[in-house]
């Protein structure tokens, strides 16, 4: 029989060592007595065996067993014992979530990890004397299982720059000048407190609400045991006795007229930024695209309004000798509310700046105006307009054409070619060609510039990405011509 | 008037504060102050350092700056017509508080938010000076600012770059009810300022031509908050609108705050007990959409009421009213159906996805690994267990309603 008693601090690295030896002579997990030195006196113990050669464990044993070490009824370190030397000729073992061992001891590092944490919530902080310039300040905590050591870490990393010391009834940890030490040394609990627990507790009793009392749900997170070492803890009852009727007295107050000074108040609130602007003009003249714009932010033509969180009109010089059109705005035009800003349309403004077609002397807009996806989870993905969708949204782009007047008109993919010519079919055979729009004007047809994008093929998205380019050089030349 | 003291203005200015359901702080970039020159850490997950008689954890410092406020907001204790006594915390003391209350291990950080000053850039820049200060001063901390929609782009933009999470309230389901309840709110204002966020995060997170970030914009991301029963949306306008949200402006949460009677009440709103059943269930419905893959019409039929079953949590509801989908072998089935059993949650499926590749898992088994047997067992079939009849009796649904407490008569 062995019977190893482990140091109380560095428990862990001892108890590894220890398990270490055992396993490597095969000493059976039931001739093993675990303990803490000084708890519990051994009845045998043998001298342990000489450590000879290693043991492999999978990475998910070390923390598993980290979790298992502090349980105070000593299961732990025999449960990870067990674990152990079973890993040796069952590899997979920690996978087999339903066997008996694995899932206790998955229970157990629970129980440690909960542990933990509300001792990370829990502790409370009261300033004492401290003898440098660094401000101190000491705590007093009991938890459930030796987790001292598994805590300090947190407190450290926490409280940087002030002496701290936290004592539990077996441990005493101190952080002093920067440096951490833990010592196997209980202290006592104090008694008394701190001048900021009375403000701190005004905060608890304010921040309650009355009308949503759950005191069974505090409980199950908050149990009773942590209360005495919490002095926000002591506002408790009265909160709960005066819940009830103070919800009861706001609901007989009923609802309050306002003062007479605030009413006044309220007269000189800011003006709405809607309550400044002139009433707009009804006569019959072409309105200007500032208010076509306007307009077509109320826009319910379509049934996609709903869905997009704006709609993303065209912009650009109001004569701009070029008209681009696109297809519709994606995800992030849709949100920033301006078209061409994101992937596909970053991609237009570098392939025309290369083709030294100027981007900025170019009204740009889409067929569509308001963004159509369909929402997996949290992601948007877009999905090609319908033919309703283009002719309903023909209105606001024919007023575009008829507003800013181009020379040439550049349909860039499918569904920019049905909205201007009413046909979209064929447009890898209709592309880098003049057509007519409906209405006449001269029309420059290509592709989509999230067309290359998708393009899984590396060498054909060169290749169709240069011919782009020539498309818009011969946009420019053509403007050119027009121009002279 | 006598001179309000620092514990006045605490108890006022958090009293007007609890109306905000958020109280989280995880998710931010992890930092820590072991160098020794700064105050406080972030480990990723957020510490709870009490819980309130309402049963909510408390994380944060939940103040407002002031409850002054220059709009009449029907739902909102400040509102420019309510008769309740006014307040104001200098910059000094939210700093003060804060870390005060932080180095005594009280709180995890500040969750800021305030009446509207003067104008928005005036009281938005008057929060951001309290960020900065803290961040100045060494404080490392969680900081969560509630934004001001028509804030400038540039106070948003030093917003993010101090706070850790920026928030900005939809405040109510849909526009009709803003404008009816909010009338100096624009919904589309709203939705403006939460897509300046998430580009301006987008910004920060691309990478320079020289390789190096910006900075860390909000790393803990953005949230929402939506009043549920202070008007008449019904659960499948709430769900979808959030979904909605989810979508387009990336959000980490969309909290549903339960509309709660509040003193000095405007005569518009009901003054009823809040509804903190259907806020329960909301958030369970909003778990089913995020993490399990059920889409809104599964959960919620627009065809009926729209509504929440009150009395089954969502997903028990689903399954009675899907069994031909039902029993599914928990030994054979895939994942995404292992995911829609009542009682599985995502662990407790990876566990089972584990075990089974070891051989067949039985209902003691499950017990052991986690799950909720008892709800799980009329739906599923395991290696010693076969629901029968069960799936389908007319009393199934009765098993799993709590009957209603009996009153003293």
């Amino acid at each position: 029989m062995f019977a190893p008693r482990l140091p109380r601090i560095g428990t862990f690295e001892a108890w590894r060592d220890t398990a270490r030896r055992l396993t490597l002579a095969n000493v059976p997990v039931h001739e093993v007595d675990w303990g803490i030195a000084g708890e519990d006196e051994a009845l045998f113990d043998a001298p342990l065996p000489e450590a000879r050669g290693e043991i492999k464990v999978p990475a998910q044993f070390a923390p598993l067993a980290r979790n298992l070490i502090p349980v105070r009824s000593g299961e732990g370190m025999a449960l990870g014992y067990a674990l152990l030397t079973r890993l040796q000729k069952e590899r997979g073992l920690l996978s087999r979530e339903a066997d008996p061992n694995v899932a206790r001891a998955r229970e157990l590092a629970k129980a440690i990890r909960r542990d933990i944490h509300k001792m990370h919530a829990f502790v409370r902080f009261r300033e004492v004397d401290g003898p440098t310039g660094r401000r101190a300040f000491a705590a007093w905590f009991e938890p459930d299982h030796r987790i001292e050591e598994e805590v300090a870490e947190f407190f450290a990393n926490r409280f940087g720059d002030m002496d701290w010391r936290i004592e539990t009834p077996e441990v005493t940890i101190t952080h002093a000048g920067g440096a951490l030490r833990l010592e196997a040394r209980g202290g006592v609990r104090p008694a008394a407190g701190d001048p900021l627990e009375e403000l701190w507790t005004t905060y608890y009793s304010n921040i309650f609400n009355p009308a949503r009392l759950k005191p069974d749900a505090m409980r199950a997170e908050m149990p009773r045991k942590y209360w005495r070492n919490l002095p926000e803890t002591r506002a408790i009852p009265s909160l709960i006795a005066d819940a009830r009727a103070r919800v009861t007295r706001m609901q007989e107050a009923g609802p309050s007229m306002p003062a007479p000074a605030t009413l006044r108040r309220k007269e000189h609130a800011m003006p709405r930024a809607s309550d400044e602007e002139p009433g707009l003009p009804l006569d019959d003249a072409a309105p200007t695209l500032p208010q076509l714009a306007r307009d077509a932010s109320a826009c319910t033509r379509c049934p996609l309004y709903e869905p997009a969180t704006q709609v993303v009109f065209g912009e650009g010089p109001a004569n701009a000798p070029l008209m681009v059109v696109g297809e519709q705005p994606g995800d992030r035009e849709d949100i920033s509310g301006r078209p061409f800003v994101g992937p596909a349309g970053q991609l237009f403004n570098e392939v025309a700046a290369q083709a030294g077609l100027d981007r900025e002397q170019a009204y740009v807009t889409n067929a569509v105006k308001h963004f159509k996806y369909v929402q997996r989870g949290k992601r948007r993905i877009h999905q090609k307009p319908a033919a309703s969708e283009i002719s309903a949204c023909r209105w606001w782009l024919e007023q575009e054409l008829s507003s800013v007047n181009p020379d040439l008109v550049l349909a860039m993919g499918a569904t920019a070619l049905h909205a201007l010519t009413g046909n979209g079919a064929g447009i890898l055979k209709r592309r880098s060609a003049l057509e007519q729009t409906r209405d006449g004007r001269d029309l420059f047809v290509t592709v989509h510039p999230s067309y290359l994008l998708r393009l899984p093929d590396e060498d054909l998205r060169e290749s169709e990405t240069a011919r782009f380019r020539d498309d818009l050089s011969r946009v420019q030349e053509l403007l050119e011509e027009r121009a002279a | 008037m006598a001179r309000m003291t620092i514990q006045d203005k605490l108890a006022l200015l958090s009293d007007a504060a609890k109306y905000d359901a958020s109280c989280a702080s995880s998710g931010t970039s992890k930092r820590d102050s072991r160098d020794g020159k700064g105050l406080g850490s972030t480990t990723g997950s957020g510490i709870c350092h009490a819980y309130a008689p309402d049963g909510r954890c408390i994380s944060l410092l939940k103040i407002l700056m002031t409850n002054y406020c220059i709009y009449d907001c029907a739902y909102c204790v400040n509102r420019v017509s309510s008769n309740v006594p006014r307040a104001r915390f200098t910059v000094d003391e939210v700093v003060w508080l804060t870390t005060e209350f932080y180095r005594r291990n009280y709180i995890e950080g500040l969750f800021l938010s305030s009446g509207i000053l003067k104008s928005s850039d005036y009281t938005m820049e008057q929060m951001v000076l309290i960020a900065e200060t803290l961040r100045a001063q060494g404080f490392r901390g969680y900081i969560h600012l509630k934004t001001i929609p028509d804030a400038s782009a540039e106070l948003i933009e030093r917003a993010g770059l101090a706070a850790d999470r920026l928030s900005i309230n939809i405040e109510l389901p849909t526009d009709a009810s803003v404008k009816a309840y909010a009338p100096e709110k624009d919904p589309v204002q709203i939705r403006g300022a939460m897509g300046k966020v998430r580009l301006t995060g987008e910004d920060y997170a691309e990478t320079s031509y020289k390789g190096r970030k910006r900075g860390k914009f909000a790393p803990a991301g953005q949230s929402t908050q939506m009043i549920v029963g202070a008007d008449d949306a019904n659960d499948a306008t709430v769900l979808g609108n959030a979904s909605k949200l989810y979508g387009a402006y990336g959000l980490k949460r969309v909290y549903y705050s339960a509309f709660s009677p509040i003193p000095d009440a405007s005569a518009v709103l009901p003054l009823v007990d809040p509804p903190l059943m259907r806020e329960h269930r909301l958030y369970q419905a909003d778990w089913l959409l995020r993490y399990y893959d059920f889409g809104l019409d599964e959960i919620v039929t627009r065809n009926g009421d729209g509504m929440l079953d009150l009395d089954v949590d969502p997903k028990m509801a689903w399954a009675l009213a899907n069994r031909d989908r039902f029993p599914v072998d928990v030994n054979r089935a895939e994942k995404a159906m292992l995911l829609r059993v009542p009682g599985f949650g995502t662990k407790i499926v990876d566990r089972i996805l584990a075990a089974r590749r070891n051989g067949a898992v039985g209902l003691e088994d499950i017990r052991r690994m986690g799950g909720r047997v008892k709800a799980a067992r009329p739906f599923i079939v395991t290696k010693d267990h076969r629901p029968g009849h069960l799936l389908d009796a007319d009393g199934l649904r009765a098993r799993f309603v709590k009957p209603k407490q009996m009153e003293l008569f």
